[in-house]
């Protein structure tokens, strides 16, 4: 396994911010690209409040310039930074250094649902394609836009997601058996609740889940809610009531003699 | 000349934030073929960051307000030089874009009849500012992503456009990296609308993510557009300073929006000692006022008091935040004290869910229990591409800016809540009018050798094995940005910064990147060294000649407002290799804005 920096100079290399005796985490990053990679260690300085995100930059600015990862706002507002760090699905700018014991080894693996690009990066533009597919937004006509703040708040929970693609990734449907595209998986649930519980919209969206977003293989294991960073109840207050609204009009004998009224 | 993909669009887009989102969609309403450019993935940009609201006149919390006091405002705040046209645009046509945000599927906080909630924020006279929580950018972006989905315009993500190309003078395409290949790939278009945002990444302590470096800026630059009012970048008073990792991440104005209040190390609210004279009439100047104010938001009843002085534009409150650390009356860690553990902790979560989990669990700080230390960070930048503040068009036929990277709007000092009002009000004008554009143009023709040139550039650093890092090249100029080009300058420290980044420019010119072409963030970095060089030192050079303190532009050598200044604009026109800055005068308000100014003091 390859070390830190082969000439790195010590003179360049910030202190630990603690100051007096400093600490330093062990990081194992996975390198490498669709042909073939492993994990390589890094020994990185750690200062009070050190997150995942800012270890990695460092093994960027001292020892690896061209460590490839995904980052943006640095403060868990736009989902760019997702990684799976010892195994778990999470938000790298979000992760503290300090929640592992020290010398623990610090895994970081790029999401495994998603085809690898290069280290930390993975081709999740399948998931923007499964988006397109979501009927968008359409008013009932004739609306007011008036609304009522606790009607909203059920939707803005949903709005708060801010596709960092945790919950794909951690879907058995996507993840063991490679159903995205057939399979919307939580994200595009959520997105579909938020506009199928749009106190204005006026479309109706269960066939498209029921035939085109696979809802049904969902079998609520609720592994999609324990990973959001952004505290979504995916599966209670999106998937779940998304399948009652698909039993309802497909399953029971009165959805189904209402279609039939309605020709549909 | 390797091979490389090629793209044909009517319009092409460059940044998928809110103002290129909103130029592309209005675009491809107009039938043009749009493509639409970003450097991350969709829905990633800066506006995702945004916090506070939407600054639009829409009068349902406050029936006073109406468009003329929000431009009134508006040129307030930025003191005096913006340009008019655009802050009377601005403030018109605001409303209307927020109506279109909610009838594409927007969801605002609302009031208690169902219409959209509006909060208070610096330097608006009333409550004005549309929102949702603390996240009300992530819901413009969402918004606007999921209509430019829907309506088909193409996107072209993780990848950076370094050079644009014109033909008899007029636009005629740009060439491109994709991220993830390091393959290049061209894009020839009719007309071009640059909406890349700041270059904050040219500072130590900054708001800013990896992606402002200036690049709309430089390559507009490099074709002849001209920089105006780069002296003027805004420090935003709150930003995060502990722990370390997270020094210049961004505490929404809305916390004192919602009645968050400054302290010093002795308990005192400083502010109160800085209200200027054009803000008197709308500033409490007693403690006893300012809870009356407070104890109004609280209970949500008509606004009788005047605001508390956190409330003073963003310029004022981050100098003297930076005063008070400066004279040894800062907190632990060199900041102040933002607190609004007065307010009940449900209103707190309410009203600030990110800002609570954020200094939870990055600074384990409790907001509702616990003050917060602040300080300032740069945020904006109200300097960028010169444009008309009309059509959004620049000197190049055919190129057009909106948002953050064209100036105008925020003359010497943004407000908060202007730059998503801005988004949405000029990157639809800009769209309009590059769509209007287009249809009577014809497609210009690139010249292979240019290409070749502009790709041999890119690829340069990777013939080289020695010389300085990307990364170490870019510390240097953090250095130098933050060090003499800061929030307070004088001659001698500016002198020296220009003189420090022309030697910076010629060093990051002998630097090397190790690796391949293949997402290799190394090789990003040292493109957009050279673009973030360009801006700094058109940034250094401005503020050099304005010899004045005015707005998001503060000089310890000359600290007041000047008349010798206050009909200027500065212009970065580029001269050979290096920036020529020259002064324009201020086009003269016409009798309309000089009463309405008159009359909404």
């Amino acid at each position: 396994m390859a070390a830190q920096g082969p000439h790195e100079d010590s003179t360049r290399h910030p202190r630990s911010a603690a100051g007096g005796e400093s600490r330093e985490a062990i990081l194992r990053v996975f390198r490498g690209d669709p042909r073939g990679g492993e994990a390589k260690e890094y020994k990185v300085p750690v200062g009070p409040g050190m997150v995942v995100l800012d270890a990695i930059h460092h093994i960027q600015g001292y020892f690896a310039p061209d460590l490839a990862c995904r980052w943006n706002c640095k403060a868990a507002k736009c989902g760019s930074c997702s990684a799976e760090v010892n195994g778990r699905p999470r938000l790298m700018c979000k992760t503290r250094l300090d929640e592992f014991a020290e010398g623990e080894i610090i895994t970081v693996y790029p999401l495994r649902s998603f085809p690898l690009i290069k280290d930390l990066v993975t081709d999740v533009s399948r998931n923007f394609e499964v988006n397109k597919r979501i009927p968008p937004f359409a008013p009932k006509p004739s609306t007011e836009w008036r609304m009522q703040q606790p009607d909203v708040d059920r939707v803005q929970e949903f709005r708060k997601c801010i596709e960092c693609f945790l919950c794909q990734d951690v879907c058995h449907v996507i993840r063991n058996h490679n159903k995205l595209g057939e399979f919307a998986g939580p994200r595009f649930f959520v997105r579909s609740a938020c506009l199928e519980m749009h106190p204005l919209d006026g479309l109706n969206r269960t066939r498209f889940l029921k035939e085109e977003a696979g809802l049904g293989y969902c079998n609520i294991t609720k592994c999609c809610t324990e990973v959001c960073p952004e505290d979504i109840h995916i599966t209670d207050n999106a998937i779940i009531p998304l399948k009652e609204r698909v039993v309802s009009e497909f399953y029971s004998p009165l959805g189904w003699l209402r279609r039939k009224l309605a020709g549909k | 000349m390797e091979n490389y993909e090629t793209h044909r669009h009517d319009v092409l887009v460059i940044g998928a934030g809110g103002a290129g989102l909103r130029a592309a969609i209005e675009a491809k309403s107009q039938g043009a073929s749009v493509g639409l450019v970003c450097k991350s993935l969709l829905g990633k940009a800066h506006t995702v960051m945004a916090e506070g609201g939407i600054a639009a006149a829409m009068a349902n919390i406050d029936p006073q307000d109406d468009w003329r006091t929000h431009c009134a405002d508006t040129l307030r705040g930025g003191v005096y030089v913006n340009n008019w046209r655009m802050a009377q645009l601005h403030a018109q046509e605001a409303p209307d874009r927020v109506r279109e945000l909610e009838q594409w599927g927007a969801l605002f906080d609302r009031t208690d009849d169902g219409r959209i909630l509006q909060r208070a924020f610096g330097g608006h006279k009333y409550r004005r500012l549309v929102h949702v929580g603390d996240r009300t950018g992530l819901e413009l972006i969402r918004t606007v992503q999921d209509r430019a989905v829907q309506l088909g315009v193409d996107v072209y993500m993780e990848c950076t456009v370094t050079h644009l190309f014109k033909e008899d003078g007029r636009i005629a395409g740009a060439l491109a990296y994709w991220r993830e290949s390091g393959r290049f790939v061209l894009f020839p278009a009719k007309a071009i609308v640059i909406a890349t945002g700041g270059a904050g990444k040219s500072y130590k302590i900054t708001s800013n993510s990896w992606e402002y470096s200036g690049n709309g800026q430089a390559i507009a630059f490099e074709i002849g557009a001209e920089l105006m009012d780069m002296e003027f970048v805004q420090f935003h008073p709150t930003g995060m300073v502990w722990p370390p990792g997270v020094r210049g991440l961004l505490v929404t104005e809305s916390v004192r929006g919602d009645g968050g209040l400054l302290k010093n190390s002795k308990g005192e609210r400083f502010m109160f000692k800085h209200t200027p004279e054009r803000y008197k009439g709308q500033i409490a100047d007693t403690e006893a006022e300012a809870e009356k104010w407070l104890t109004e938001i609280r209970e949500g009843r008509p606004i009788t008091a005047r605001k508390p002085p956190e409330l003073l534009p963003r310029d004022i409150v981050a100098r003297a935040i930076y005063n008070e650390v400066k004279e040894g009356r800062g907190s632990e860690h060199d900041g102040v004290y933002l607190d609004i553990s007065h307010m009940p902790a449900e209103y707190v979560k309410r009203k600030l869910p990110s800002m609570y989990m954020q200094f939870k669990e990055l600074a384990d700080v409790d907001i509702t229990a616990q003050p917060m230390e602040i300080g300032p960070t740069m945020h904006y930048m109200m300097g960028g591409i010169r444009v008309d503040g009309d059509t959004q068009s620049t000197n190049v036929p055919g190129l057009y800016a909106a948002g953050e990277a064209a100036a105008g709007l925020h003359g010497a000092n943004r407000l908060g809540g202007n730059s998503l009002s801005d988004l949405i009000v000029f990157g639809r004008r800009a769209g309009l009018y590059a769509a209007e554009y287009a249809r009577g143009a014809k497609e210009g023709k690139i010249a292979d050798a240019s290409v070749d040139e502009a790709q041999k550039k890119l690829l340069a650093p990777f013939d080289r094995k020695k010389g300085p890092t990307p990364y170490e090249v870019h510390r240097e100029l953090q250095d130098i940005m933050t060090g003499h080009v800061g929030i307070f300058r004088n001659e001698i420290d500016l002198q020296t910064g220009i003189r420090k980044l022309q030697d910076l420019r010629e060093k990051a010119k002998t630097g090397s990147v190790d690796g391949g072409r293949q997402y290799n963030p190394g090789w990003h970095l040292a493109r957009d060294l050279v673009t973030m060089i360009t801006v700094s030192e058109a940034i250094a050079r401005s503020a050099l000649l304005r010899k004045e303190s005015r707005g998001g532009h503060a000089r310890t050598d000359y600290p007041k407002l000047e008349d010798a200044f206050a009909k200027t604009n500065f212009v970065a026109v580029r001269d050979g290799e290096t920036v020529k800055v020259e002064g324009r005068p201020l086009p003269e308000w016409p009798e309309e804005i000089k009463k309405l100014m008159e009359e909404k003091k």
